[in-house]
């Protein structure tokens, strides 16, 4: 049986016309000149922090990185569409939409960089850590939906203040086959959770294409736990925006779990480790690179009279700057220190964590006074 | 009213979950089964009809699920008590518990507490099929960030479950199946002691057993029936394995100068030997004899027609407390 294909939902052409849709077009009408610029800024935001984050990893300055690139669009475009106080649960790709939350490229590349796990306070952006470990998030997010659903029975979120929230439940293309993915959609389904889905299906799971994870588009998953998805063209910016828009606004009226399948492509790497010359074509890689979110977003702000070439300057000259603050700031960093890990393996004091702690601290004592005498001595 | 009732194990867990439903509108319920059946283990038996199913959850069937959204909902406020129905289905849950539930706190920094608490019903001598005695403790043991509780007596099962719920870190709670139906008195109002701490439950001088959870009784009756051989035998209750009281149960071996550790859990890899070579540590000058373990064979849990030559018993302990006096010192 072949696959039934589903058409995304495209606003913006890979030449950035603008196309009319019946249903996804009044979203993009409410946004205003600025709000346009915003959303083509923080895209150019993230993929400046990206190109220089490969070139801090390719120096040695980080561990790893997981590049965004060609993502920009399906992530801004999602995050501007919904509110600040709905939690987001992130992978470890959503650089751009991390950046959007106001978290800060330092934070961002704390991970990175090896010197702590997390470098920002989930609370403060309602934009909780990466998560590795695939799929495990999303369990998060509808514990944490169904969170929301009990502050609402016990009266200590009003009724318009549930309405203004939900949670998004990222994930990828090929994290789509954990287990925990299908546990999380069947607690959703059956608690009609306030919970939005977010598959970014960038077409490769490391080198496994999506095929090998479901034969039938994404999308389709969600009817067979009965909810609707709909599909969208993730390098098209107003469309990710629209449909983010539309979907979010009915969970938040209660219409509870609903998904959207992103059609995106990672044009880099897997991550810095990766090489992807093994196992896709160049040619697969071109057609893409003619479906580049942003050169289409800029053709459009440009040719709808939104933005001009003194806003286009202006955002690369700042973004030189956040390149130059940003490699200074990560040879900056200070790595966390040993101590506060053992601090914080549990809330609650535990015997053996402070007997190892205490041990340590006796062993590396023994060395500092060893040095001091051989000071002394020499 | 007095404040010291008779309950057996089982029911003393219900009066907890209660009581701390009761005396915390954030606490909540989820698992299998545990609404309008009470549990297999009939431990949450009318719960959901007092406090509702909002508080008393029938989740889906999918143990990473419940721990997983049980993780979320701790991440907002709220104190998620999670069943898992048998000891040997907690596996599918096992990288939630250990790749998210343990260290959530230390990779947020601290900024992130996770306050679970899941009741695992474990432990064979029940004559069940497979995957229903099964004895994971190490695996979990070995994670650092949780904690791990077995309650061996009515007394301890109220206010461990008490204590774990209101805990901020992640507590597992291992519930000897086996004695769900022990009879023991309870102090509603006088707490037992910390249960993050080992006990001596019974003084002696020539040898002691430690052990936790459904061993208590076994190494009670085997310390009784020792006495007719002149032998007195002190039994530490080990209660928590993470923390693992180890100067408590040291303090014991250096006092009688033997310890036997029991457990039902096979032996190798096990908490035994991890207890062994911390008394060793503190105490080694102070032994007569190794410290010697019992406990169950390098084997997956057999078919329960077998299970009375694969646990350890009485007479387990009897030998290891004999092979521990053949010990003698060369000069
Ligand atoms: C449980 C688990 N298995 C394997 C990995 C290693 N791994 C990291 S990312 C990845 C591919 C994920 O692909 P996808 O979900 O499509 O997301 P993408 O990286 O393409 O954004 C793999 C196999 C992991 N992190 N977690």
């Amino acid at each position: 049986m072949q696959p039934e294909e589903v058409q995304p939902v495209q606003l913006l052409t890979p030449e950035g016309k603008l196309a009319e849709n019946e249903v996804y077009s009044p979203f993009i009408a409410e946004l205003g000149a600025e709000q346009l610029r915003e959303l083509y800024r923080y895209m150019a935001m993230e993929r400046r922090l990206d190109a220089e984050a490969t070139s801090l990893q390719r120096q040695g300055q980080l561990a790893l990185w997981a590049p965004a690139l060609g993502q920009e669009a399906a992530q801004v475009g999602t995050i501007a569409a919904i509110k600040p106080s709905d939690m987001v649960f992130p992978t470890y790709r959503e650089h751009a939409m991390a950046l959007y939350r106001g978290i800060s490229p330092e934070e961002l590349l704390t991970m990175f960089r090896a010197t702590r796990h997390t470098g920002w306070d989930p609370r403060k952006h309602n934009f909780h850590i990466y998560t590795l470990v695939l799929a495990a998030q999303t369990l998060h997010a509808a514990g944490w939906a169904m969170g929301i659903n009990q502050d609402l029975r016990l009266g200590s979120l009003s009724r318009d203040r549930a309405e203004d929230e939900i949670v998004v439940a990222c994930i990828g293309d090929g994290a789509t086959s954990q287990g925990d993915a299908h546990e999380s959609m069947v607690f959703a389904a059956s608690y009609e959770l306030p919970l939005l889905y977010f598959i970014q299906n960038n077409h490769w799971a490391i080198s496994v294409p999506t095929r090998t994870q479901s034969r039938s588009p994404l999308v389709n998953r969600a009817t067979g736990y009965g909810f609707e998805g709909v599909r969208v063209d993730g390098n098209d910016v107003l469309a990710s925006y629209a449909v983010a828009a539309k979907l979010s606004a009915e969970i938040r009226a209660g219409a509870g779990p609903k998904l959207i399948e992103s059609v995106t492509y990672r044009m880099g790497a897997h991550t810095t480790a990766d090489d992807p010359t093994k196992y896709r074509s160049s040619e697969e890689e071109q057609l893409w690179k003619g479906r580049d979110p942003i050169a289409r977003y800029q053709t459009w702000l440009r040719a709808a009279g939104h933005a001009d070439e003194g806003f286009f300057a202006e955002v690369d000259a700042e973004y030189k700057d956040l390149a130059a603050d940003m490699r200074r700031s990560v040879l900056a960093m200070e790595s966390i220190d040993l101590e506060r890990v053992f601090d914080t393996v549990y809330s609650e004091p535990h015997r053996q964590v402070e007997t190892e702690k205490a041990w340590l601290k006796d062993y590396e004592a023994g060395f500092a006074e060893e040095q001091t005498e051989a000071g002394t001595a020499g | 009213m007095s404040a010291i009732k008779e309950m057996v194990m089982a029911k003393a867990i219900t009066a907890a979950l209660r009581d701390e439903l009761a005396a915390d509108e954030k606490t909540l319920l989820i698992g299998e089964d545990i609404g309008a059946l009470g549990g297999v283990f009939r431990v949450t038996e009318g719960l959901q009809a007092e406090f509702g199913t909002h508080r008393v959850i029938d989740s889906p069937l999918a143990e990473s699920g419940i721990v997983g959204t049980s993780i979320g909902m701790a991440m907002r406020g709220y104190r998620p008590v999670a069943e898992i129905q048998f000891d040997g289905f907690v596996f599918p849950a096992f990288n939630q518990i250990t790749t998210q539930l343990a260290k959530m706190h230390n990779r947020t920094d601290g900024r992130v507490k996770v306050p679970v608490t899941i009741r695992l019903p474990y432990g064979g001598h029940i004559g069940s099929i497979e995957h229903h005695s099964e004895s994971p403790e190490a695996l979990f043991a070995h994670t650092a960030g949780l904690r791990i509780v077995a309650p061996s007596n009515p007394q301890d099962a109220y206010w461990m479950t008490r204590q774990a719920i209101v805990s901020d870190d992640p507590v597992i709670i291992l519930e000897p199946k086996r004695r769900y139906w022990l009879k023991g008195k309870v102090d509603l109002e006088n707490p037992a002691p910390d249960a993050f701490r080992a006990q001596v439950i019974r003084e002696g001088t020539d040898a002691t057993i430690a052990t936790y959870g459904p061993l208590v009784p076994v190494a009670l009756a085997a310390a009784e029936a020792a006495r007719a051989e002149d032998r007195s035998i002190e039994v530490v209750d080990i209660r928590s394995i993470s923390p693992l009281d180890d100067e408590t149960i040291a303090r014991s071996a250096a006092k009688t100068q033997r310890l036997i550790v029991a457990h039902e859990a096979p032996t190798f890899g096990g908490i035994g030997g991890e207890i062994a070579a911390r008394v060793a540590e503190r105490a080694h000058h102070r032994l007569l004899s190794p410290v010697l373990r019992v406990g169950g064979f390098h084997m997956p849990y057999p078919p329960s027609s077998q299970e009375h030559r694969y646990l350890p018993d009485i007479d387990r302990m009897l030998e290891a407390v004999d092979r521990s006096f053949s010990y003698q010192r060369s000069a």
